[in-house]
């Protein structure tokens, strides 16, 4: 039982942990919340559907399709409702986000329709036993391909040349600026970046739960959100680790004590967490010599 | 025809003027000081230049070219650095990381690595920790870092703002010796904005002073140096 749920935990966290880290980056480099981001999932989650159902396409081309067309999503989102309002107050920032939450979601049910799809990706589910756990190539998927694409992440953000100058950009534009970085492309890249680990969330999500609706986005992206809170915004490797830790604890607590808690554990770790370290986990303060 | 020419520039800070019709301009191979006190739009004037910030009016000229509403990273390119007030190094980077986004614009592997060697030559400390985290570095290592850093990007003209703005007078001492020795044995342009009125005196050629948003005086630091109004109001002698 503990087995079994601990692998649960960590399929669902990392989700999460691919949502929060598209959180992160934007907050790391803009200093906003991307309100909108849970529905960027969303709209990962549709275009992966659209491209395999109604497109009929074979998934291991309609996923990357899918990934491309909902960064473009992500970079036109910081194009139209960030960009123009960079320089303004941050509540005109978290307006202009919740105004693009709106329009997705009703994106989506006009096109789509408020009803609830299977996603139909054409992979078949296959469960197999390890001792007392059961698991299936999904979960396996999911939790192979979350800790991938966080190790690409890392790698990207530390050993290129792009991923400096993000670091760069996220500590100051100005100085950055003046280093010759073209910030504004930074900017858009980390937009493309996070959505793509939203897409890939999305799909995941889609075959893992086989239901894919409008509104889905905005659960995932709260939690996703808690995750990387709890982590500490800013911090990348934060928010991987905030997306296992509250998808562990969920599990953990719905499965112990009370599945109709699911959520309050969730969040409860995060005030637990945040009564002591304001900063989140790996949330560090910056102190600048003078 | 001057390097950086500076023609009536106007910059807004929404409706408060920062600065009303500067001109000025800097030779090539020359150092050009700016010196005033808080507030009088030292800092907009270079922020200006650079691209940072909008300009209300006035034109920027660089070797013969328009760049007033250039973009910041643009200018950069075409060869104006800035070292910016308190040092705006990375401070979550490290000390070769962030030597090496000075070089951001620059393809030339080759030519990169022998200024590197060349930076560490001039401040051997940033060899020693290349591997540190900038933001771990002594106030002084710090403006070390920037100004290794800003000269990685071969600028034909480098922009000082404040280098001697929190560092012990020592440190301040050393720094101004680069500054001046950079000018005179490497034939760097140099405009440098300072309240340390003897440091910048003693580093650049020609001096202007500036009051709030305009330059009020101007001329052979060697001669402001010995006007009674200015060593009253500036030096503090």
């Amino acid at each position: 039982m503990f087995t079994q749920q601990l692998m649960n935990g960590i399929t669902v966290g990392g989700i999460y942990a691919l949502i929060a880290l598209g959180y992160t980056m934007v907050y790391g480099i803009l200093k906003i919340v991307n309100f909108a981001h849970g529905d960027v999932f969303m709209m990962g989650m549709f275009l992966g559907m659209f491209f395999t159902q109604a497109l009929g396409m074979h998934y291991l081309i309609a996923f990357p399709l899918a990934a491309a067309a909902t960064a473009f999503v992500g970079i036109c989102i910081e194009r139209i409702a960030y960009r123009p309002i960079r320089v303004a107050d941050k509540l005109a920032v978290l307006i202009s986000a919740l105004g693009v939450s709106i329009f997705l979601q009703n994106f989506a049910m006009l096109v789509w329709g408020t009803e609830t799809h299977t996603f139909n990706s054409g992979i078949k589910v296959q469960t197999f036993r390890l001792g007392s756990v059961t698991l299936s190539n999904i979960q396996i998927g999911v939790i192979v391909l979350c800790c991938v694409l966080m190790v690409v992440l890392y790698l990207v953000v530390n050993k290129t040349k792009i991923g400096v100058a993000m670091r760069a950009t996220s500590h100051s534009i100005v100085s950055a600026k003046l280093m010759g970085i073209n910030t504004d492309k930074i900017i858009s890249f980390t937009f493309g970046v996070g959505s793509v680990l939203a897409c890939v969330a999305g799909i995941l999500v889609g075959i893992y739960y086989d239901a894919v609706y409008p509104t889905i986005g905005y659960s995932y992206g709260l939690k996703a959100f808690a995750a990387a809170i709890l982590g500490g915004i800013g911090s990348i490797p934060g928010a991987m680790l905030g997306g296992f830790v509250i998808g562990i604890v969920e599990t953990f607590g719905a499965a112990y004590i009370s599945s109709g808690y699911r959520d309050a554990f969730a969040f409860g770790i995060l005030i637990i967490v945040l009564i002591f370290k304001p900063s989140g986990i790996l949330g560090v303060k910056h102190v600048d010599k003078v | 025809m001057a390097l950086l020419e500076i023609k009536d520039l106007q910059v807004k800070y929404g409706v408060i003027p920062a600065l009303k019709g500067v001109s000025f301009s800097v030779e090539e191979g020359e150092a050009v000081a700016l010196i005033g006190a808080n507030g009088a739009g030292k800092t907009t004037t270079l922020h200006a230049i650079s691209g940072i910030v909008k300009k209300a009016g006035g034109t920027i000229t660089f070797g013969g070219q328009d760049i007033t509403n250039k973009p910041a990273h643009e200018i950069v390119g075409l060869g104006i650095s800035q070292v910016q007030e308190g040092r705006g190094i990375f401070s979550n980077l490290t000390v070769l990381e962030n030597i090496r986004m000075g070089a951001y614009l620059r393809k030339d592997a080759k030519g990169i690595e022998e200024d590197m060697g060349r930076v560490y030559r001039m401040f051997p400390r940033l060899e020693e920790r290349k591997s540190q985290v900038a933001g771990t570095l002594s106030g002084g290592e710090q403006q070390m870092l920037a100004i290794g850093r800003a000269l990685m990007a071969r600028p034909k003209v480098l922009l000082l703002d404040e280098p001697s703005m929190g560092l012990s007078p020592l440190i301040v001492e050393t720094i101004f010796r680069t500054i001046k020795r950079l000018n005179k044995e490497e034939g760097m342009t140099i405009l440098l904005v300072e309240q340390n009125a003897q440091m910048a005196l003693y580093a650049a050629r020609r001096t202007y002073i500036m009051e709030t948003g305009e330059i009020v005086r101007s001329g052979l630091s060697k001669e402001l140096k010995n006007d009674d109004a200015i060593r009253k109001s500036y030096l503090g002698l």
